[in-house]
């Protein structure tokens, strides 16, 4: 069976910048996937070059094992994008807008499915509003269902929960979620890294146009030796040697990062050489966040 | 812009419907103002000319004016769609609804070019009709009618493609269509026979094509102009095939739509 998606030495530059450097990266079908990176890593190029938004340098790129240019009919009818801006034609209420969507892909009697994202998306009160008078999480509700009007068995999330509310952003991902168990594959990109986490089943990272990191969640969140101990103390101050290795929390707790439990041992050793008491001790284990960071700053 | 596919059946009569859609949604603004404009521009030259001008024998000047009024405006209309659609779909960033579908360069370009036709169609049915109850006539050719009407909106439409994909701002648009669509249409004998004009004026004139859809029309509703039908045919014909060529190489390369 073919990869869901598959890119193999891709290449972009926009002027003097190499926006993607020689990626080459499988996605399973079925799976859900993260694509991390700070702005300007080359998330958004990878996702244009695979919506035919953008052309590749050098390199293929291939969704369900159609080529995004030799064949960009199939590949297209494969995808489904949800783009990052928040865009829509103030010309068509909802349902028009789906219909005309459904359209572009062949589909002419599409009202069912319309209707069964609309339910899914509660964008059934608003099928008759126009566009522009829909509230912004509307909008991305709207993007999202315009995605899905010709059941793409890949979708791409291009930071779909930037600016939006809580309740909007536990909805779609249980709705995302949904599609998933369905078997959908899913791309996410998101700088909300909590999300990804709890998300996504494997992830890569970006930085500067190369992949830096790729591996399954649960492998990330162990390649990190980092640990993280917070203390509260009876004191205000610690022994000398460790007040520049342990950092003051906001909350008033003593916070230190160490690589080795021997550290932490030793901390605890030096506290009950000076007649300081642990009032209270809290083991953090690394998150996405630590380890997004610890593999940035390496890369 | 992909290639075009095997059989144009899928995204094109969306596409089209929705630009249709579109113009006739604002239908004030796309399609009476318009016609008011051109019957306004009527009510006062025809007003202020009529007993003083006569161009051809046995025409009167209004009878001279209603052709050229006709089809300045389905030339600007037909423009105008595809241009402004364009432009609008690029600022507003849903362009890439289009461009995420499986449509063809090819497909694109009937759908918008399609659209803009039937807007210049459109319009100029409707200044022929408020301009009826002044000048009552009888076509006198009507093949020639309708291979000019459809040609000259076909060259404005793919002119107005060409300048809604070039332009990135609404003032670079409006400078495309100030610039150039609206002195052709006007040099264009309109309002004049360019046999009025001095010689020198007179062969600038032979070098605007839009005089040669202007005339062409004319010949179509009043059997009379300055030059052979023929020529005008011609004309049009050789203005649609390159400036469509040209189109479609900007669509298949991708300009300004694809990075």
């Amino acid at each position: 069976m073919s990869p869901a998606i598959r890119v193999a030495r891709l290449a972009k530059r926009y002027g003097g910048t190499q926006a993607l450097d020689g990626v080459s990266l499988e996605i399973a079908p079925g799976e859900f996937f993260g694509l991390l990176g700070p702005n300007g890593a080359g998330k958004t190029t990878l996702i244009s070059i695979l919506a035919g938004l953008a052309r590749p340098d050098a390199g293929e790129a291939f969704v369900m094992g159609h080529d995004v240019v030799r064949n960009y009919r199939e590949a297209r009818r494969a995808l489904g994008v949800v783009p990052q801006e928040l865009v829509y034609d103030p010309f068509f209420n909802v349902r028009e807008t789906l219909r005309i969507q459904s359209g572009y892909f062949g589909l002419k009697h599409n009202d069912d499915w319309i209707d069964e994202i609309m339910h899914h998306l509660d964008l059934v009160p608003h099928a008759n509003k126009n566009t522009q008078a829909l509230s912004g999480g509307m909008k991305r509700r709207l993007l999202v269902a315009q995605a899905l009007v010709h059941k793409p068995p890949v979708i791409v999330l291009d930071e779909p929960t930037a600016g939006v509310d809580v309740d909007l952003r536990r909805s779609l991902w249980a709705f995302v979620s949904r599609l998933n168990r369905e078997g959908h594959t899913i791309l996410l990109t998101t700088h909300y890294l909590e999300e990804a986490e709890a998300l996504c089943g494997r992830i890569a990272m970006l930085k500067a146009g190369r992949i830096v990191a790729l591996d399954a969640t649960r492998n990330l969140l162990r390649h990190t030796n980092e640990h993280c101990a917070s203390l509260r103390l009876d004191a205000d101050t610690l022994p000398a040697e460790w007040q520049a290795r342990v950092q003051r929390e906001a909350g008033g707790n003593w916070r230190l990062s160490f690589s080795e439990y021997s550290e932490l041992e030793a901390l605890l050793a030096a506290l009950r050489g000076a007649g300081v008491k642990v009032l209270e001790m809290q083991l953090l284990e690394p998150d996405l966040e630590d380890v997004f960071t610890d593999i940035m700053k390496r890369a | 812009m992909g290639r075009p596919g095997a059989f144009l059946v899928n995204g094109l009569p969306a596409l089209f419907y929705k630009e249709m859609l579109r113009f006739w949604k604002v239908a004030v603004q796309t399609v009476v103002a318009p016609v008011v404009t051109a019957l306004l521009y009527l009510l006062i030259f025809s007003h202020v000319l009529e007993d003083h001008v006569q161009v051809y024998p046995g025409v009167t000047y209004t009878a001279f004016l209603v052709p050229g009024l006709v089809m300045m405006s389905m030339l600007q209309n037909a423009f105008s769609n595809s241009s402004s659609s364009l432009i609008q779909s690029k600022m507003q960033g849903n362009i890439v609804f289009v461009m995420l579908s499986p449509l063809s360069y090819l497909e694109f370009f009937l759908a918008y070019l399609g659209a803009a036709i039937i807007r210049g169609l459109v319009v100029g049915l409707g200044v022929w009709a408020v301009t009826w109850g002044f000048e009552p006539f009888a076509v006198a050719h009507w093949g020639w009618l309708l291979a000019f009407s459809l040609l000259s909106c076909g060259v404005l439409g793919a002119l107005g493609i060409i300048a809604g994909i070039w332009a990135e701002k609404y003032d670079q648009l409006a400078a495309f269509q100030n610039f150039l669509i609206l002195p052709l249409t006007f040099l264009s004998g309109v309002f004049y026979s360019i046999h009025s004009l001095p010689a020198f004026w007179q062969t600038v004139s032979h070098f605007n094509p839009v005089f040669y859809l202007i005339d062409g029309f004319r010949h179509a509703l009043v059997g009379q102009s300055d030059t052979d039908p023929w020529l005008g045919l011609l004309v049009a014909g050789a203005c649609f095939v390159a400036i469509s060529a040209l189109t479609l190489m900007l669509l298949r390369s991708g300009y300004k739509l694809r990075h």
